[in-house]
């Protein structure tokens, strides 16, 4: 008797589309659309990752330099920042929606925002 | 001990042994397979599954489930798992898989053969403890965020185990 038989293939083909169809609902929706950047709080600039972007802002160490964003097609980080620590800066490129980057000294933060609101937070 | 008028003796059947002799298989590939370290808890080969599926096409559903269930028990004896939260997670993926495997028996040999049982069979066990894990150990929906990586391990160890089985099938029959 044949080992591969046609009832194998089919169950095989069905194991290949319920991991493919979890992969895909489990990890795609994860995709930014929009990077909103917060001032004390409120919503100071809201950029779509479609397009490149830089913008820079006064934060509350305003006299020490500014902050600033920058927007890539499906990614953004903060570039520059004048906090001592620069924790914000070297969280790098931001790509899934609900991460966030917080420049606590200069009251600044960033976050990328999914096409359906996504998470309130992420945790490691 | 000579026996006398009290001593009860039950002498094992032909089934008894072989039942016995399987089942010793099972737990070996199942202490084997606890030796191999895994990336992630739950991606496992499932080597015992190579003997249930054996078990299943030469002796039939029943004989499979006794092989399964005295693999279950006595192998997690063994490993000092019995009762503990493991021990459930194979137990419910065992059954779990059992009930496909029976239900799989209406469809013919000829036309299912040990890989596509196999692969049913990986996925039953691994969706079921994937829910009991869901529902009592990691009360979250993000455990869901690794059911692809447990599909994909499911998918590959399923096939893999199937044409083992047939290949084993092939030389001893």
């Amino acid at each position: 008797m044949k080992a591969v038989r046609p009832g194998d293939w089919l169950v095989i083909a069905a194991g290949l589309l319920a991991t493919a169809a979890t992969a895909a609902a489990q990890w795609g929706r994860g995709a930014p659309a929009m990077a909103q950047v917060r001032l004390d709080g409120r919503i100071v600039a809201e950029l779509p990752l479609t397009g490149t972007h830089r913008i820079a802002l006064d934060g509350a160490l305003g006299a020490r330099g500014q902050t600033v964003i920058e927007v890539e097609p499906g990614r953004a980080r903060i570039a520059a920042d004048p906090g001592p620590r620069q924790y914000c800066v070297q969280q790098g490129w931001l790509t899934r929606a609900g991460s966030v980057a917080v420049c606590a000294p200069s009251h600044i933060s960033l976050q990328l925002v999914g096409p359906d609101g996504a998470h309130d937070t992420v945790a490691f | 001990m000579a026996p006398s008028a009290a001593t009860l003796q039950v002498e094992p059947s032909a089934r008894d042994r072989r039942l016995a002799r399987y089942a010793a298989a099972a737990i070996a590939a199942s202490l084997v397979e606890a030796a191999i370290p895994s990336p992630l808890p739950g991606v496992k080969p499932g080597l015992a599954n190579i003997v249930i599926l054996i078990v299943l096409a030469r002796h039939g559903w029943r004989d499979a489930a006794w092989v399964s269930v005295l693999r279950v028990v006595a192998g997690s004896l063994l490993a000092g798992q019995f009762l503990a939260p493991g021990f459930f997670l194979a137990g419910i993926g065992a059954l779990t898989s059992l009930a496909v495997l029976g239900a799989l028996q209406a469809v013919p040999w000829h036309w299912l053969g040990p890989i596509g049982r196999s692969v049913a069979a990986a996925f039953a066990h691994i969706g079921a403890q994937l829910l009991l894990a869901r529902l009592w150990l990691v009360p979250h929906d993000g455990l869901f965020n690794l059911a692809p990586v447990f599909f994909g391990a499911a998918l590959l160890f399923g096939i893999l185990n199937g044409i083992v089985a047939a290949r084993l099938m092939q030389e001893k029959t």
